[in-house]
Parts: C-alpha cells; sequence; structure tokens
C-alpha cells in the first residue's frame, strides 16, 4: 500500500459538494452533487445556501463515491479534505464529516489546501507531477502562478491577482452581456462564433514595470462594461460574439503570457493548468500553442477534473500518505484563508 | 444500548455517552466557546469515549440536537453525528435542542425556553413542564413575544441577554444544550417505541439571499453625467 494508498476525498470549499476516491495516482470514483442551479438566480454563490446543500449532501455524495469505486471504508488508508481555503460555513461541512469518517473508521485525516489539490488533480490524468512543478491556477476564487517543489510540503506563490479572480471576470461580463451565472462556459460557447481581434481590450499588468507574475482583470472587465453601454447609448447593437471572444482573448492572452515567461525564467520546462477556467477552450488552445512555441511540456487536465471536485483532494490525500507526511489532529480547524503555502494542516501541539 | 448525543446548536459544544438500560449517563463533556464548534467536537467525542472506556464502535445510536441555533455551529453536530453513524451503520436520530434545554430544566410547570438567535432575536419554545413541548420552536424578536411570556418562568441564555422580555427569567437552571438530557430523551422514546425526529436542521429562517437588482451600468448615463458638472 505503501505508494498506492486507497484514499478519499471531500471537497466542499464552495457549491459542490465532491467526494473522490483513489489508489495512489488512479481515480477510482468522483461523486460531485452541485447547489450551482440555487445559486444562478442570485448571480453568484450565496453562502448559507451552499453550506445548507452541503450539509443534505455529504454523507448521500461519500457512499455514492464509495460504491462508485467499488471498495469498503474500512479498506480506506486515510481520509482526505479541504481545510480552506474557501468559503468558511462551507468547508466546516467538510472537515467536520471527513473528522467523523476517519475517527469512525480509524483512519488518519488529512486536512489539505484546496489550491495545492488543484495542482495534484492533474496526476490522475498525466501521472506523477514532475519536481518543481510549475502551475497556473485560475478560477473563480483564485488566479496564481505558483511552483512547488513538493506539493505536500512545499508551494511557492511567485503571483497573483491583485484585484478579481480570472472567474470572477468572466462572471461579470456574462452578466454586462446577459449570458447567466456560472459565466465561464457561458462567454466559451458565444464567444466560439465572434472574432478574437474585433475589439482590443486591455491586458492588465503587462507593462514593463508591472510585477511581472501578477495579474488584474478588474480594469479588463470595466472596459468590456464601458464599451458595451457606450453601444447601447449610441442605439447600436452589441456584437455579443464578438465581445465574448474579445474578453477572452484578453484573459487567455495574459495568463498564458505570464505562465510562459515563469517557466522560462524559473528555468520549468513543463506547465500545469488547473482550476474551473482552465475548462475554458480558448485558454487550453492558446496554451497549447505558445507552450509548444517555447518548447514546454503542457498538462491541463480533463475539465471534470478543473472544476472544483473530490477526486483532487483524494489525490493530493494520496500523495500525503505515500510521503509518509503526519496526518492533521481531531482538532483540525476550517480555515477560509488557509495560505497556498501549506499544503497540509498538520497536527499542532497538544494542548 | 450506548447512545453518543452531541449537540452544537448553542454556544456550548456538547457530548454525552448514555447507557440507555441503564438510564445513565457514562461520561460526558462541555465546552463554552461559541466560535470553535467545529474544532472542538471531534475531540470531546474522543475524550468522552476514552474517559467511559469505550470505543466508537460499541455505540449503537447517535442522537443530535437538531437546533433550532445558529447555522454554522449547528451543521457541525449534525453532519458529524450523520457521518459517525453511517461509518459505523447505526442509526443517527434528532432531537429539538429547546427539548434538552427543557428537559435539563427538571421544571414542572409551564415555562419557555430562549436561546439567542443573534440579529436581536431568539430561538424559543413552550413547555407544559419539562418533558411537554407546547408550542415552537418558533424565532422571534423579545420585544414581540414580551407579553405572552412574562408570567412563566423562563430558561436558557436568550432569557438572560433579554431580561426585559423574560422577567422570569432562571438563572440558576442551564443556560445551553445538554448532550445528556437529549440522550435521555431518545432513550426514553426508544424504549417506548415512540417516533423521534430525522437529525435535520431546523433553520426556522431562509437563507438570506437577496436578487441582484437590475444590472448597473459602470458609466453613468450622459444625462446624470452632465448634472455632476
Ligand atoms: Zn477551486
Amino acid at each position: 500500500m505503501a505508494d498506492e494508498p486507497l484514499v478519499l476525498g471531500i471537497e466542499t470549499s464552495c457549491d459542490e459538494t465532491g467526494v473522490g476516491v483513489v489508489r495512489g495516482t488512479t481515480l477510482l470514483a468522483d461523486a460531485v452533487a452541485s447547489s450551482v442551479d440555487d445559486h444562478a438566480r442570485y448571480g453568484g454563490v450565496v453562502p448559507e445556501i451552499a453550506s445548507r446543500a452541503h450539509l443534505e449532501a455529504m454523507v448521500p455524495t461519500i457512499e455514492r463515491a464509495l460504491a462508485q469505486a467499488g471498495v469498503a471504508a474500512g479498506d480506506l488508508d486515510g481520509i482526505a479534505v479541504t481545510a480552506g481555503p474557501g468559503l468558511a460555513g462551507a468547508l466546516l461541512v467538510g472537515v467536520s464529516a471527513a473528522k467523523a469518517y476517519a475517527y469512525a473508521l480509524d483512519k488518519p485525516l488529512y486536512g489539505v489546501n484546496h489550491l495545492a489539490s488543484h495542482i495534484c488533480v492533474d496526476q490522475l490524468e498525466h501521472g506523477r507531477l514532475p519536481e518543481p512543478t510549475m502551475a497556473l491556477l485560475v478560477s473563480g476564487g483564485h488566479s496564481s502562478l505558483l511552483l512547488a517543489p513538493d506539493i505536500t510540503t512545499d508551494v511557492r506563490p511567485l503571483g497573483a491577482t491583485i484585484d478579481d479572480a480570472a472567474g470572477e471576470a468572466f462572471d461579470k461580463v456574462a452578466r454586462v452581456l446577459g449570458l447567466g451565472f456560472p459565466g465561464g462556459p457561458a462567454i466559451d460557447r458565444e464567444a466560439r462564433a465572434g472574432d478574437p481581434n474585433a475589439i482590443a481590450f486591455p491586458r492588465g499588468l503587462t507593462g514593463p514595470r508591472d510585477a511581472p507574475f501578477d495579474f488584474s482583470f478588474s480594469g479588463l472587465k470595466t472596459a468590456v462594461a464601458r464599451w458595451v453601454e457606450t453601444q447601447r447609448r449610441a442605439g447600436l447593437d452589441v456584437p455579443v460574439a464578438d465581445v465574448a471572444a474579445s474578453f477572452q482573448e484578453a484573459v487567455t492572452d495574459v495568463l498564458t503570457r505570464k505562465a510562459v515567461r515563469a517557466c522560462r525564467e524559473q528555468g520549468v520546462d513543463h506547465l500545469m493548468i488547473g482550476g474551473g477556467v482552465a475548462a475554458n477552450s480558448r485558454l487550453r488552445a492558446m496554451a497549447e500553442e505558445r507552450c509548444a512555441a517555447a518548447g514546454i511540456t503542457l498538462r491541463v487536465p480533463r475539465p471534470g477534473l478543473c472544476t472544483d471536485n473530490g477526486a483532487m483532494v483524494a489525490a493530493l490525500g494520496a500523495e500525503m500518505v505515500a510521503r509518509n507526511r503526519p496526518p492533521s489532529a481531531w482538532d483540525l480547524p476550517a480555515d477560509s484563508s488557509l495560505p497556498v503555502t501549506e499544503p497540509l494542516v498538520p497536527a499542532g501541539e497538544p494542548g | 444500548m450506548l447512545l453518543l448525543a452531541l449537540d452544537t446548536a448553542t454556544p456550548a459544544v456538547t457530548v454525552a455517552l448514555f447507557d440507555a438500560e441503564a438510564g445513565r449517563v457514562l461520561a460526558a463533556r462541555e465546552r463554552v466557546d461559541a466560535r470553535r464548534h467545529g474544532e472542538l467536537l471531534m475531540p470531546s467525542v474522543d475524550a468522552v469515549l476514552t474517559e467511559a472506556g469505550r470505543r466508537i464502535a460499541d455505540v449503537g445510536a447517535l442522537v443530535a440536537g437538531t437546533g433550532p441555533g445558529p447555522y454554522t455551529g449547528l451543521r457541525v453536530g449534525l453532519v458529524t453525528a450523520a457521518a459517525l453513524g453511517a461509518a459505523r451503520g447505526v442509526p443517527v436520530y434528532g432531537v429539538c435542542t429547546l427539548d434538552g434545554i427543557a428537559h435539563a430544566s427538571g421544571l414542572r410547570e409551564p415555562f419557555v425556553v430562549a436561546t439567542d438567535a443573534r440579529r436581536k432575536e431568539v430561538y424559543w419554545a413552550e413547555y407544559a413542564d419539562a418533558d411537554t413541548r407546547v408550542g415552537g420552536p418558533a424565532v422571534d424578536r423579545p420585544g414581540e413575544i414580551a407579553e405572552r411570556v412574562a408570567d412563566r418562568p423562563a430558561v436558557g441564555a436568550g432569557t438572560a441577554l433579554y431580561p426585559e422580555a423574560f422577567p422570569g427569567a432562571r438563572a440558576d437552571l442551564p443556560a445551553h444544550a445538554s448532550a445528556s438530557a437529549l440522550a435521555a430523551i431518545a432513550a426514553s422514546a426508544l424504549a417506548v417505541g415512540a417516533p423521534l425526529d430525522a437529525p435535520r436542521p431546523l433553520y426556522l429562517r431562509r437563507p438570506d439571499a437577496r436578487e441582484p437588482a437590475g444590472y448597473k451600468a459602470v458609466t453613468p448615463p450622459p444625462a446624470e453625467a452632465s448634472a455632476r458638472r
């Protein structure tokens, strides 16, 4: 079992109740109950609605994952759970459930970092991550460039968004265009029929004196809204597909440009892209092109593993077990602002 | 049968191991810290079992307080009980948290129980005696129910918060939830085959969520823009 541990992972940091089961780097089950439809009319995730849905879905989703994997709970080598970052009340449901299962089954508990899990999930798709791993994480909650010499102990932020997350910009622009929530898939769909070069939207923080690996999407979002409003006021039709495509182009241009530059400067010959925005088809295509041109190997998990899920937590948990990392304690807290530099929340000093 | 009872619907994290046949508590823990339910609960469960010299595998059923109570804390106890029960393959029962406070009071006359619902409201219920709920649970502003409850003794931390609404407040009786009481209530019901609630939360309020107002422009409309000059 030492290098192929059987681990169940629980993820409740936002609106998906995710439970995955992995054996080493092999995915056995990935069960998800989403409350996304309940949030759509509010134009964003409502924390209390998400937490209520997690409580309802928690045990049934765990049982579904175990059944899908065809394993008995007693055979598990450990239980992993997202300890943070995320919505505090939502995290707490998953953390409490994970403790209870671990305690009831007498298994070690691993409170792990959501962001490190987004990176580690690629092991289920493309095998062991190289060390160090360069990762671009983009979602509704985060946009960061991370260098991970060891995904279980050592994750270093190179840069992050200074305002909105990339996914947030997608949601807001979708709202401007009346495309609904969540915005990512809607804009991706709409953009296919549009011209990505129709409108020259700004590329934030790409000047020579800007922080090379930080991102800013707030100005872009406002520029899109201004452009659309000006059109509407002049009584002109808004070319929704062109706006969507041009906006998407601006986001993916900045993301891929900075990620490739980070690889070059750090001497890393591959790039991993994770998080919900990594499901975007234009981002995947542009990253493919630019990485190929720069001689960088690109690793992007399939879309279903990019969005929040339990398999990613199980993947990182399995790595913790395989590398003999110390389990978390029964008083493991849910930490809504757990720093990215802490892949695992270890047991504290007794007392 | 051993019942493991727990409640996180009030500021207390309370856990008790109860021997249903003997009708007595084998071990119990209570820690009051409204902001650390998630951290305190499993260590308390472990401490209670260890003190009683038992293991989780010896537990025959779980009992969880269903609130009402502040939601984030309330869910900690409910999901913990549900997960312990599912992992061990034993039943999980729910008991209204206010019933536990009422039971622990031992009062034999009509009274009310009130706990802190935050936002200047209380969760409350009416009892004919310690084991008979006759009204509620509900959530209200103390001022709105003051007249109705003025003539009766009042139990629970909500009564101390709003003394003007609860002149009959009994500071000498337990203020928070009691897992021992929840276990005793469940054991009595199981002994006579009376039905128990499902371990589902009594929220009593809809989630706070507002549908966004219509689209808000980032550029002021021309009329407004010129008016500002
Ligand atoms: Zn995520």
